[in-house]
Parts: C-alpha cells; sequence; structure tokens
C-alpha cells in the first residue's frame, strides 16, 4: 500500500500462493520438525526455566502466525522484543 | 541499473568484493565506523582506522569506479569504556574535513545501558556543533525495539537535531512507521540468515511507498551478503514494481539524503 492506502502491486493471492507454496510448506515442517526434536530430548531431561520461556515463546508465535491479524509480522516482532518503557531516562538519571 | 549501497564495511571485505559490486552496478558506498570484532585499546587505535576510511578505502573503491564516502565514531560496543569514547569523540574533529566525511556514525545503542546512551548523546552533540550529518545504528533481536524507541526519544529530545538530517538503520516491520512517521530517513539491512530478507525488505517498501526509505548489505566480516542490495532490486522487478521505484530506494534516495552534507560530491555516470 502507497501511504494514499493504494496498492503499488498488482499480484493476486492466487500468483503468491503458487509460489511461495512449496518453501512455506518447508518451513512449516522445519517448525514441526524441531519442536519434535525438542519434546524428544524433553523426555529424557527436562527443559531448564530459561529454555521453557523460550519455548513457551515458541507457542505463542505460532498462535500469531494461526491468526487472522494482518500484522503478523509486526506482532511476532512484538513477541521478541524486551519491553519499552517511556521513563527510562528518569531510571537511568539522564 | 547503478546503485548505491549506503551502509556497507568495506575494510572487512576483499578487493573481489569490490570487482563484484562494481559489475553489479554498484557507483557509491557510504561505510560507516564500526567495531573490529574486538575492542581497540587506545585512541590511536581509531585514528589509524580513520585514516583507513578517509585515505585508504576511496582509494581501493576508486580502482573500481566505486565513490567512497564514509561516517565517524566509536561504536555503541564500545561505549561501556567511556573514558576512551570520550578521547575518541575528541579527536574525531581532526577529521571532519576529510573529503569524504559524511557525518557522525554509525552511533546508536548495542544492548540499551546507561553508559550506551550518555555516549550515544555526546556523540549527538558533537554532529550538531560540527554541523554533521547522522547515521544511526539500531540495535538488533530483542533489543531492537525498546532501544530504537530510546534513541528516537534522545533525538527527539534535543532541539537542535532536524530529523531529516538524520538516517536511522536496521528498522524492520516494528520499528519503521515510528522512524519514518516522526520525519527521519530510515534504512533497511538485508541479513541473509538471522534478519531482514530481500522479501521482506519489498513487503516494507510496498507497505509505506518508498518515501525516505532506503536499502543497505551493510556487509561487514561477519556473515552478511555485500551483494544483497542487487538481491532487493531482483525481487523488486520479480515483483513487477516499477523501475521509477526501484531506483527511487537504492539510488535517488541515498543521493537525497546524502546530499544534505556539502561533502558529498557524488559524479552521476556520464
Ligand atoms: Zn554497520
Amino acid at each position: 500500500m502507497t501511504p494514499e492506502g493504494k496498492t503499488i502491486t498488482e499480484r493476486t493471492g492466487d500468483l503468491i500462493i503458487e509460489e511461495s507454496f512449496l518453501e512455506v510448506r518447508a518451513k512449516l515442517l522445519e517448525v514441526a520438525a524441531t519442536l519434535d526434536r525438542i519434546d524428544r530430548a524433553s523426555n529424557e531431561t527436562q527443559l531448564s526455566e530459561s529454555a521453557n520461556e523460550q519455548r513457551a515463546l515458541l507457542q505463542q508465535a505460532i498462535e500469531i502466525v494461526r491468526s487472522s491479524s494482518s500484522e503478523r509480522a509486526t506482532e511476532l516482532q512484538h513477541l521478541f522484543s524486551r519491553e519499552y518503557k517511556s521513563d527510562w531516562r528518569q531510571t537511568f538519571g539522564l | 541499473m547503478d546503485y548505491i549501497d549506503p551502509h556497507i564495511h568495506m575494510v572487512s571485505r576483499t578487493t573481489d568484493d569490490y570487482a563484484t559490486l562494481a559489475r553489479m552496478g554498484c557507483v557509491a558506498m557510504s561505510e560507516p565506523a564500526f567495531w573490529a570484532g574486538y575492542d581497540r585499546g587506545s585512541v590511536d587505535g581509531f585514528r589509524d582506522y580513520f585514516r583507513q576510511l578517509t585515505d585508504t578505502e576511496p582509494k581501493r573503491a576508486a580502482q573500481y569506479g566505486i565513490q567512497h564516502f564514509t561516517w565517524l565514531c566509536i561504536n555503541a560496543k564500545e561505549a561501556e569504556n567511556v573514558a576512551l569514547s570520550r578521547e575518541v569523540i575528541a579527536m574525531i574533529p581532526e577529521f571532519l574535513d576529510c573529503p569524504n566525511v559524511l557525518g557522525i556514525g554509525e552511533i546508536g545503542l548495542n544492548k540499551n545501558t546507561p553508559n550506551e546512551a550518555t555516549i550515544f548523546l555526546e556523540h549527538v552533540d558533537l554532529a550538531m556543533k560540527f554541523e554533521q550529518l547522522i547515521l544511526i545504528h539500531t540495535p538488533h533481536l530483542e533489543d531492537k525495539y525498546q532501544g530504537t524507541r530510546m534513541i528516537l526519544d534522545m533525538l527527539c529530545g534535543d532541539s537542535r537535531v532536524t530529523p531529516d538530517r538524520v538516517l536511522v538503520d536496521h528498522v524492520e516491520e516494528h520499528t519503521i512507521r515510528e522512524v519514518l512517521d516522526r520525519g527521519f530517513w530510515a534504512g533497511m539491512t538485508l541479513y541473509p540468515v538471522t534478519k531482514c530478507t530481500p522479501e521482506r525488505a519489498v513487503d516494507m517498501i510496498e507497505q509505506t511507498g518508498g518515501e525516505r526509505l532506503l536499502a543497505n548489505s551493510a556487509g561487514d566480516w561477519g556473515p552478511s551478503k555485500p551483494t544483497a542490495v542487487p538481491d532487493l532490486i531482483f525481487e523488486m522487478r520479480r515483483r513487477g514494481l516499477p523501475e521509477s521505484l526501484i531506483r527511487k530506494v537504492v539510488y535517488d534516495n541515498p543521493i537525497e539524503f546524502f546530499s544534505k552534507s556539502k561533502q558529498f560530491t557524488f559524479q552521476r555516470r556520464a
């Protein structure tokens, strides 16, 4: 979209799916296989607290991908970001 | 298509890279000062580095018909050594009149610490005193959003700073809007593996329209691809975007921003 709200490209959803289906399928398989690998390994040994937190973050990320939001990439970025506090200068004494 | 890479660390690249970039259409580049992969031990270490940036690299680039410009600073990673940072900031004016220096950069935050913010503010003060453009490094991964907001707070908190004279690099989906909405220039950095891909960068161009937007490779000594800007050009063409928009992002916009420095003496190809 341009700032005036017009789409720059005329590419259709059909075309984008045709171009990217196999690539996205492969990326999803990587995610699934990695989670399986983690589960198999953590049957033997428990995940540490920090690894557990990261595992939970990945689960939340999957929920964002599953959602019907139109800003999934931005929402994922925020999920993986440290919080910004507007009073940071006072905290730093700057 | 002629293009400009506005952020690339050629001191870490081989002469073969210059040769390849020239053949791919690179006609000019700007090289911000950055971290060497180890902390430099003294102000003289930086003096030698600045000689390399202002004397050696322009000559290397010229052999391939590429015009080389540069930016000077001490990197945020080294700002924890506040005493050394202040020595370097005091020494930088020795080099500001070198013909290829465009301004102060890449300054910014890394882990968003008080020392980094202190040294950032002192760099901004230096830039304002010497009427220099500024090139900003925003942090990576989980530190990016917080660090970018903090940097924008500091820039907007200094009434001497004109956003139009500042380029904020390494923007991604969650930071690009705020940077552009506040009147700054924004640079997208194309990394092959961990960060922004050409595909996502083109999504951002489509969504913002490309006004005040640049793209760079940030090629350095780590995993990076010096020919990433041609990859972006290819992806834009593949999507059928107009040549005028491609040229705007990779050529016209860098020229418009850099031209705010009187030392940007770029010669277009005849
Ligand atoms: Zn850099």
